[in-house]
């Protein structure tokens, strides 16, 4: 019976650790702590009954994680079209433009875009992954939902419409939003301080 | 056919640089916003600007499945993401 179970899973710190990084990946997809709880469990559930051995710890999370992956996109499928339409929708109505452009549609000042140095860099800084989370958690929820159901996952425009019950002009609205936001909050968190 | 306006003002700019990562732009809408990007630095920074939006989208998303925080060493060989 224990010959099954997998290394990792026996030590009680990297199942804690591992468990806590689900949870908040799970959270971020579903923003519901019972639906991510539940998610998580029947992941981690599933990597225990699987038996597989794994070389390391490394391709033991990277299963765990795919097993997660499928769980989210399912609850994603089929539990949250119904409660989530219409606050997405109402979400998606009162979205203005007025922080970012004037009546004419042009850059407001405080909002224009300046160039970034080197972003690719960015990208091999610990800090700068702590700035985007903090940038994506700043997200209102119905925003930050389908620009991770897009970005994250890679779900394609149709699906994404067909499965929170928007419409692709919604969502688009909605992604346009997203960017611009996210666009800002990395521009003053992080760009304009690293200059 | 839609009326299309030569010039079109940053906002709508915007929105077609954003729907353009979403779905594929109509020729009239690649010619239009092709314009504003020729005269409009802002916009085109914030087209570039996009492009790495993704990028460190996807990145984030891969660190999650990584499983955040884990061994450095694990990934110091991992080729960078490209566009």
């Amino acid at each position: 019976m224990s010959a099954s179970v997998p290394d990792s899973l026996t030590d009680p710190t990297f199942v804690a650790s591992l468990r806590q990084q689900m949870v908040k990946f799970a959270q971020m997809h579903l923003s519901d702590s019972h639906l991510a709880e539940d998610a998580v469990q029947e992941a981690l559930a599933g990597a225990w009954s699987g038996g597989q051995r794994f070389a390391g710890r490394s391709a033991f999370k990277t299963w765990v994680f795919a097993i997660l992956k499928n769980k989210v996109a399912d609850l994603l499928r089929h539990k949250q079209r119904v409660v989530d339409a219409g606050s997405l929708l109402k979400e998606g109505e009162d979205q203005t433009l007025d922080d970012f452009f004037d009546a004419k549609g042009h850059w407001l000042q405080d909002a224009q875009p300046t160039a970034w140095n080197r972003p690719e860099s960015s990208l091999e800084q610990q800090q700068f992954w702590a700035v985007l989370e903090v940038c994506l958690d700043g997200m209102p929820a119905a925003q930050g939902r389908v620009f991770m159901m897009r970005e994250f996952m890679g779900f394609e425009t149709d699906e994404i419409c067909a499965q929170v019950g928007i419409t692709p002009s919604n969502f688009f609205v909605m992604m346009h939003r997203a960017r611009l936001r996210l666009r800002e909050c990395l521009d003053q968190r992080w760009f304009s301080k690293a200059a | 056919m839609a009326k299309t306006r030569v010039m079109i003002p940053c906002d709508e700019a915007t929105r077609l640089l954003s729907e353009a990562q979403d779905r594929t732009l109509g020729t009239g809408e690649r010619t239009v916003l092709r314009m504003h990007t020729w005269v409009c630095s802002k916009c085109r920074l914030f087209g570039e600007q996009l492009g790495f939006i993704r990028l460190a989208a996807r990145g984030f998303a891969q660190r999650a499945d990584d499983g955040d925080g884990a061994d450095p060493a694990d990934r110091a060989g991992d080729p960078p993401a490209r566009l």
